[in-house]
């Protein structure tokens, strides 16, 4: 078991080759840890892992009967999203996403329908709702990582204390729009952290064509701020680097690059067949670190959550579910064509406004 | 009232929007303390300090890439791109991110920014220095394109820009930076985007051009109407996006000959969006095929040749003549 690591403050990390691991697969705790949070944060946090996990078995259901489009879920990668988001403060903080990290967007405030009306192909999915801090849901990888760095600066900038936490994978990571960001938010000392998770697969690209790199932790040595190497499957190991590097950040001291090595336990998407090129060996190696039963042991072992509460909470989840694809739907059933053309520009040019008219049959 | 170069027009219009605006934040290769290598911003780092004048890595795409967060953040972004060829290097942030966040955000996330950028022939840069991308950026819905071709309209349509809700590319013509000069008024105004510019009116002819190739055309309309006596009507468009198909259609609904002209290769040029908006909406009236001169389907070359590349005065009033000689 690696050790508890000691606080970083703008030093560099040297040692990421071990992960941060403060959480064991059998859900005991790392020598001398105490986790910070307290009993009814830990539950709350182990309620939105078992809600996505839930929601990517509805979604996969509703997407194979044509209710949803094309989804990515986040299954296996549940302690990582989730310790990493709850480490902010929605009513301040930011949060830059991808497409696969659901419970974080959930965590600052987007209500569950409105993210399952972006995967039904609705034109409003995106459309982020009013005191929301959240960028829309980003397809081209890496290019939110630059938008999380101007974020922070622009914030800062007016004197904000916000954070921003923007998530990458390591596919991602080999774009050049996430070497240009890293190497502008160290130069502006930006207040962000940059969340790279390692789930093992860039569709079906292994981490082993991704990077000969033994870390991708280490590459923040190359823009001068410190990386730290977590077991993304342990909730309180990414809480606590997320903890240091959101404090770091609040305090001026710039940016931090957190790597959870995790692993994706689902096809890449919907339209991925996983089953046709990773080794069934190694998915059953990986589904024995799932962080769900993980921190479900943990819990049980601290007698914070017992076995017929874990039940209501599943029945709960389950209505939650159900009444959000209810109003998603409800929502869904409302498209007018209109919304083609109305938030292109603030004004439509004369000649858009003139194909707009054409299509909308207003002569 | 005050003549001045291009160059000045814009430096003097960003400090101007910046004392007006604490929202305006300029950011770029070499802008503040070397006030930037057309002296565009010299002695704004000064005048505004450097959170407002950044100097930035040199990396196009997280000099875009990071206005996006800017403007998210509240803030008006005024990124530079050294030269619009360089554009390439920030076009996935410019045509992918910077001109569809208003709508893929329903709206939620505005993008008002000005990305200046400096292109255009005959100034003997190196290569990837000159290249005429506009109609790319066209082909980008969600931004607008803007490209003056007098110091007057370089104020007066970077103040629309920098007030404007919206993301504008500004294109700044290297030709025009000191050789044009023309009066500019001291006090604050603005010229409004999608209102071209008729720099005069004739009976015979309409040539439409944007950016230095509009003085280019009304020098070469001058000669016409002067050595071959045929009258031309010569439009600068101003701005590409929104483009003033009413001005265009008007001229060629007079003149009913026309020529088109600009910096770009032939081949999906602005020129071709131009004559098809002709044909459709002025058809009856064309009495002669519309002519395109424009730069060879060829990359931008090496500066020693590029006078055989950019279109030039003797190439317009060839076609102009080509154009009027048709029998009606």
């Amino acid at each position: 078991m690696a050790k508890t690591s000691a606080p970083v403050s703008g030093a560099v990390r040297a040692e990421v080759d071990e992960p941060l691991r403060l959480l064991a697969p059998d859900g005991s705790l790392a020598d001398g840890y105490e986790p910070p949070l307290e009993g009814d944060e830990l539950v709350a946090a182990f309620r939105l892992m078992l809600l996505a996990r839930a929601t990517s078995e509805r979604a996969i259901s509703l997407q194979r009967q044509g209710r949803l489009g094309t989804i990515a879920t986040p299954d296996g990668q549940e302690a990582a999203i989730v310790g990493s988001a709850l480490a902010l403060d929605p009513a301040r903080d930011w949060v830059v996403p991808t497409y696969r990290e659901m419970p974080a967007l959930l965590h600052m405030g987007l209500p569950l329908w409105r993210f399952l009306l972006y995967y039904r192909g609705h034109p409003l999915g995106n459309q982020i709702p009013p005191g929301v801090n959240l960028l829309p849901i980003q397809i081209a990888l890496g290019a939110q990582v630059p938008h999380a760095v101007g974020l922070a600066w622009g914030l800062a900038h007016q004197g904000s204390d916000a954070v921003v936490l923007t998530y990458f994978g390591e596919g991602a990571s080999s774009e050049g729009d996430v070497h240009e960001a890293m190497n502008l938010a160290g130069v502006r000392r930006a207040p962000v952290v940059f969340f790279l998770q390692d789930n093992g697969w860039a569709i079906t690209t292994p981490v082993s064509k991704q990077s000969a790199t033994r870390s991708f932790a280490l590459r923040a040595a190359g823009y001068g701020f410190p990386g730290e190497l977590v077991d993304g499957n342990d909730l309180f190991a990414v809480w606590e680097a997320m903890r240091r590097a959101v404090e770091r950040a609040r305090a001026g001291e710039g940016p931090t690059l957190i790597e959870a090595r995790t692993y994706r336990l689902a096809p890449h998407n919907t339209s991925d067949d996983n089953t046709r090129y990773v080794d069934p060996e190694d998915l059953k190696r990986a589904r024995a670190l799932d962080p769900i039963p993980r921190l479900r042991a943990h819990l049980a072992e601290r007698g914070l959550l017992a076995p017929d509460a874990e039940e209501r909470m599943r029945e709960e989840i389950a209505e939650e579910i159900a009444a959000a694809v209810k109003e998603m739907e409800s929502a869904a059933a409302e498209q007018p064509e209109e919304l083609l053309y109305d938030y292109v520009y603030e004004d439509l040019p004369p000649r858009l406004a003139r194909q707009r008219r054409a299509a909308l049959g207003e002569g | 009232m005050p003549e001045l170069s291009m160059i000045e027009a814009i430096r003097s219009t960003l400090a101007a929007e910046m004392e007006r605006d604490e929202r305006v934040v300029l950011l770029g290769q070499d802008i503040g303390a070397g006030g930037g290598v057309f002296r565009a911003t010299e002695g704004l780092q000064q005048r505004f300090g450097e959170d407002r004048v950044v100097d930035m890595p040199l990396a196009e795409g997280v000099i875009i890439g990071s206005a996006v967060g800017l403007a998210a953040s509240g803030l008006v972004p005024v990124p530079e791109l050294q030269f619009l060829g360089f554009g390439s290097q920030a076009f996935h942030q410019i045509e992918g991110q910077v001109a569809r966040m208003r709508f893929r955000s329903g709206g939620r996330f505005p993008m008002p920014m000005v990305i200046r950028a400096p292109f255009g022939g005959n100034v003997r840069t190196p290569e990837l220095h000159s290249d005429a991308h506009e109609a790319k950026y066209v082909q980008s819905p969600g931004i607008k394109v803007a490209m003056p071709a007098t110091a007057y309209d370089a104020k007066g349509l970077l103040a629309t820009a920098l007030r404007d809700p919206d993301p504008v590319l500004f294109c700044e013509p290297l030709r025009g930076y000191r050789l044009q000069k023309d009066e500019v008024p001291d006090e604050d105004y603005t010229v409004p985007f999608g209102e071209a510019r008729t720099l005069r009116e004739g009976s015979d002819v309409t040539v439409v051009a944007w950016s230095v190739a509009a003085g280019m055309a009304a020098r070469a309309a001058d000669e016409a109407e002067r050595e071959d006596g045929i009258s031309c009507t010569v439009i600068d468009l101003r701005t590409l996006v929104p483009f003033d198909e009413v001005a265009v259609v008007e001229a060629f609904a007079r003149t009913g000959r026309g020529v088109v002209v600009h910096e770009a290769p032939l081949t999906s040029g602005f020129g071709a969006e131009i004559v098809a908006t002709v044909q459709e909406q002025a058809f009856w009236a064309l009495e002669a095929p519309i002519e395109r001169v424009a730069a060879p389907d060829v990359p931008y070359p090496i500066g020693s040749i590029e006078e055989s590349y950019v279109p030039d005065l003797e190439r317009v009033r060839a076609a102009i003549r080509r154009v009027a000689e048709v029998a009606a």
